[in-house]
């Protein structure tokens, strides 16, 4: 039994920050229907300034996460603005393809800047072990569960109530009348970037607290696909859930099955919904079918 | 060369040719020499790129038929190049086969495999077609790894070299020849695919798949033909590419390699033999060159010459982003931009 919670927090907290690189690809998705492979790599440009910030120029850890998630809307709004805004109305193919060069930039110019090595920085989140039960549980995992569930709900909250989140909604409704009503486009863009970073850089402080950091953050980027396929394309509740799944699915074929099935479920579990529900569990169904 | 002003058939069979024009017959006819002659004056290393030129013009071909010409993206290309690698390695190994007909039933093998990956596309458009083929990748990358009694999991499979009427081909040279021909082969092969009712229903499902179907045109059964014809060139290239290396290692068919692959065809252009060909050689080429750059600086600039396989990296991006960005369409046509240049030349009739 104890197993089984130790397993269900880590898979929790791992499922959590799946869920908040997730949200990034959810809301650039929403907003412009680029699909982001980048989004890893903002994870690890997150894990990296805050390393940068809190380890080599020694700022308190609240300065250094504000500056981090700084850092990051500012790199996300000059990638908007250079690169995604000449290629509007591309097909789907350029989109991938740029994000895909994105990524591979990214990542080029964070092993160029920092080096391949895996690098550490203080943990500010409380180190210590929680014991519930027979279960000891690390209390920087258990902890990083609310602060994620804050992040995306404040994300959900910016999507009901603010006007930028509903001149998103808008847009992602019909592009042409929302032009109509005086939404302007590029600025809508311009924020589901900044939210994307945002989140992303959440993400990676999260992780590089908990897991340490090196390069090898940006191959969560790839996880991000189950979960939103699962949670539905364009749905923050559907990320929450995702994240979760995915994350418990991995931990427990990791823990119960076999370490080398769990690198596999996830992708298993994607074909699945694509074959049965492409649209995922919350997303709309006005998915292109054939 | 005399020059043009006007391009005039007396017979449908001129019409009809591959290459109508005399410009363009001299052209082929000069690149030809060309490709014959390079392998007597060029070193090991050259030879090695044309080598790897070569196969990788084979696997481009093969992509750009699926994702240039019907439409359907792929990201499994290196899945299927493991396939075909593998499927050749292992009936060697294992049956006894000669290479050459392992190779051959290698090809067929990965055809039946993409043709079993292309099955969500029934279903499936676009985006999500590109996620589930990035999953079939993971999928197959993980079998690749963990499924050890086929294929040996992370350890490398060794395999004979090919010989060929007597001559082992275990050199650049010798395999150069072997390369190219398939090279050849499959740009003929898919050159003329398009010319035929086949070729032009791919084309059709990519440009309106509706519309395709309203004229005739059976698009499940198209879109399956396209993935089995494109496995088939890109099982090719990987089983050319394990006899070429005589190793097979799970570390050459990751989603790395579909990336590098697509970035071929978007930098060549999309829906071109000979854009295939130009991306294919690019690519190839760029780390090649970038490598060179740093062993230049390694005595100047030692520091920045670490640097270089981050460089090379960030290269990589800025190139797909640049293409993307001020030329879609590619290297493909900016040779076409040259060529009509020098059609009128000097009398241009439109400035700028």
């Amino acid at each position: 039994m104890d197993i089984f919670l130790q397993l269900t927090v880590s898979g929790l907290s791992t499922g959590m920050v799946y869920a908040l690189a997730a949200a990034g690809f959810v809301v650039i998705y929403k907003a412009s229907d680029v699909i982001n492979f980048a989004q890893g790599d903002l994870l690890l440009l997150g894990t990296y300034l805050v390393f940068f910030a809190i380890a080599q120029t020694g700022m308190p850890w609240s300065v250094g996460v504000l500056t981090t998630i700084l850092l990051a809307i500012a790199v996300a709004l000059a990638i908007e603005r250079l690169v995604l805004r000449p290629l509007v109305g591309e097909p789907i193919i350029s989109m991938i393809m740029v994000t895909i060069g994105l990524s591979s930039i990214l990542r080029g110019a964070v092993n160029a800047i920092w080096g391949p090595a895996p690098r550490s920085f203080d943990s500010f989140l409380p180190e210590g072990d929680i014991v519930i039960g027979p279960a000891v549980l690390s209390a920087d995992r258990v902890l990083s569960i609310p602060i994620a569930l804050a992040v995306l709900a404040a994300l959900w909250l910016f999507f009901r109530h603010t006007r930028d989140g509903i001149a998103m909604r808008a847009i992602a409704d019909d592009q042409q009348a929302a032009l109509s009503m005086g939404i302007s486009i590029p600025r809508v863009f311009g924020v589901a970037w900044a939210l994307a970073a945002a989140s992303a850089a959440v993400g990676g402080i999260m992780l590089g607290n908990i897991v340490g950091v090196s390069p090898n953050v940006a191959a969560i980027g790839l996880r991000v696909f189950p979960v939103v396929i699962l949670g539905g394309l364009d749905s923050i509740r559907g990320v929450v859930v995702g994240g979760a799944v995915i994350g418990l699915l991995e931990v427990y074929t990791g823990g119960y099955v076999g370490h080398g099935l769990s690198l596999i479920v996830p992708y298993v579990v994607l074909i699945l919904v694509l074959m049965v529900r492409p649209y995922g569990l919350f997303g709309k169904e006005i998915i292109e079918r054939v | 060369m005399s020059l043009e002003c006007g391009v005039f058939h007396t017979r449908y069979a001129s019409d009809m040719g591959l290459r109508p024009r005399p410009a363009q017959r001299i052209r082929l006819a000069v690149f030809a020499v060309f490709v014959l002659c390079f392998p007597f004056f060029a070193g090991n290393y050259w030879l090695d790129l044309a080598n790897q030129i070569a196969i990788a013009t084979v696997g481009a071909i093969g992509l750009n038929i699926l994702v240039g010409y019907t439409g359907q993206i792929s990201l499994g290309q290196g899945a299927f190049m493991a396939v075909g690698a593998y499927a050749a390695g292992l009936l060697t190994l294992n049956l006894g086969l000669p290479w050459a007909v392992s190779i051959a039933l290698a090809c067929v093998i990965t055809a039946v495999a993409g043709t079993f990956f292309g099955l969500p596309s029934l279903r499936l458009k676009g985006l999500y077609l590109a996620i589930a083929t990035l999953a079939a990748q993971e999928i197959v990358e993980w079998a690749m790894t963990h499924w050890t009694a086929v294929t040996g999991g992370t350890e490398a499979i060794v395999l004979p070299s090919p010989s060929l009427f007597g001559v082992r081909l275990n050199t650049t040279f010798n395999f150069y020849w072997l390369a190219v021909l398939a090279a050849a082969g499959t740009a003929l092969f898919a050159a003329n695919l398009f010319r035929t009712r086949t070729g032009r229903a791919f084309v059709a499902v990519r440009d309106q798949d509706i519309a395709a179907s309203v004229i005739g045109v059976n698009v499940f059964r198209t879109k399956l033909l396209a993935f089995a014809t494109s496995s088939f060139f890109v099982g090719l290239a990987g089983a050319l590419i394990a006899y070429y290396r005589t190793i097979i290692t799970w570390e050459r068919f990751t989603l790395d390699t579909s990336i590098i692959y697509l970035a071929m065809i978007i930098v060549g252009g999309l829906g071109s033999i000979r854009g295939s060909f130009f991306g294919a050689a690019l690519i190839t080429l760029l780390p090649a060159m970038l490598a060179n750059l740093g062993r230049a600086l390694q005595d100047t600039a030692p520091q920045a010459a670490g640097l270089l396989p981050y460089a090379q990296q960030a290269v990589f991006g800025i190139v797909i982003i640049l293409f993307l960005i001020f030329e879609p369409k590619g290297l493909s046509k900016l040779w076409g931009n040259v060529k009509d240049y020098f059609h009128v030349w000097p009398f241009a009739y439109r400035r700028g």
